[in-house]
């Protein structure tokens, strides 16, 4: 199992096929990621990268957290993930995985926190039918109608889907084929739409339901090694093994 | 520029490579030329008929044209970059105050005629009849 990216989503546009037909894609930045831990078998149980992407200021970066980057001798990152991989996919701490990591028509699944619907009702959340505009009905006509049943059970059950908030959760849309890549500008064109809004960070995998296709750069696509000439400023005391507290990105 | 306004021009230039689509606004008078593939062979039908709407931004740009085909008004819209269009021509420009001529659905007949611009943006100017004004690029 290899390594996943984190990008963030740029927006969308299209693609022209020869024929004609127009592609639907969404353009995807993946921005100086790079491994900043690997924890492993023997000393965290179970075996996965943390990456790291973006640059954060440094004056923004807590101390503890500073070390942790120290550690890995990578500069500040704005967001850090962790991906589960097989142990013969570790790759080596402070190296730079590139967008060349998909290839062009292999199928992916990009996860992504969706835009926030605040409190929707029951039409817009569960998509009921609502009620009918006239025959009476007086003042309810988005309204879910009834939640159950009489004096027997005499409660509503569990789970009953009523309005409530929507949306701002982690949703992962699978299955998207790579149109294009541009390992250059660090650009992924996957096809179709991406949960969440522009800017929003998102996890790329490969595709659990399809198979990979041959010739995946394995363990990663990893930019050759260049010396880091200047890394955040360290405070030496902060040597505490840290792990940084990363949200959403924690799953199988 | 950011990166899909950058991609989107690449692709405008890969795509418009080799013809070249003429300045065109609604009211003009085009012929597309569109490839149509029969089986095997692909063949150019020719669609003439009056640009009644332009549409979209760079890469996603759309134009609709109007025609009346056998007493049946007949609109088909084209993205502007679409590889299926072989070439554009510009037959005829309008003279036309809206952007959108949708007005043109409910007209038929002398009505739905659009007189001809000789003159304004796009247009060599004509010599002119009194030397005050200089010729604007």
């Amino acid at each position: 199992m290899r390594t996943g990216l984190i990008a963030t989503k740029l927006g969308m546009t299209r693609r022209f096929r020869d024929d004609g037909t127009s592609i639907p894609v969404t353009v995807l930045k993946i921005d100086n990621c790079q491994v900043v831990s690997v924890q492993t078998e023997e000393r965290n149980g179970y075996v996965s990268l943390q990456l790291g992407s973006g640059t954060a200021k440094v004056k923004n970066v807590s101390k503890p957290v500073r070390g942790h980057y120290a550690k890995a001798k990578v500069e500040p990152k704005k967001k850090l993930v962790e991906f589960r991989v097989s142990p013969d996919a570790v790759v080596e701490v402070g190296s730079e995985i590139m967008a060349s990591h998909f290839v062009v028509g292999q199928y992916v699944d990009v996860a992504g926190t969706s835009q926030g619907k605040g409190f929707a009702g029951a039409m817009k959340r569960h998509n009921f039918g609502g009620m009918r505009a006239s025959h009476g009905v007086s003042i309810s006509h988005r309204a879910h109608g009834s939640t159950g049943q009489c004096q027997d059970p005499g409660k509503v059950f569990k789970g009953k889907r009523m309005a409530g908030h929507m949306g701002a959760d982690r949703q992962t849309a699978q299955n998207l084929e790579v149109m294009m890549v541009d390992e250059d500008a660090g650009l992924l064109f996957v096809k179709g739409a991406v949960p969440g809004a522009k800017k929003g960070w998102v996890m790329i995998k490969d595709s659990v339901k399809k198979a990979a296709p041959e010739g995946l750069p394995y363990p990663a696509a990893i930019r050759s090694v260049k010396v880091e000439a200047e890394k955040a400023p360290v405070e030496t005391e902060a040597k505490t093994d840290v792990v940084e507290d990363n949200k959403s990105g924690n799953e199988e | 520029m950011n990166e899909i306004e950058n991609y989107e021009e690449q692709q405008i230039a890969k795509l418009t490579a080799d013809k070249k689509i003429p300045v065109f606004s609604a009211g003009d008078t085009l012929r597309v030329n569109v490839r149509i593939v029969e089986g095997e062979r692909e063949r150019i039908q020719g669609f003439e008929g009056v640009c009644i709407a332009r549409g979209g931004k760079a890469l996603s740009q759309s134009f609709t044209v109007r025609k009346i085909s056998y007493g049946e008004g007949v609109e088909r819209v084209f993205p502007l970059f679409s590889p299926k269009i072989d070439s554009i021509e510009l037959i005829r420009r309008g003279d036309v105050r809206r952007a959108k001529l949708y007005y043109l659905r409910e007209l038929s007949g002398k009505s739905a005629r659009i007189a001809e611009r000789t003159t304004g943006r796009d247009i060599e100017k004509r010599a002119p009849k009194s030397n005050k004004k200089a010729v604007n690029g």
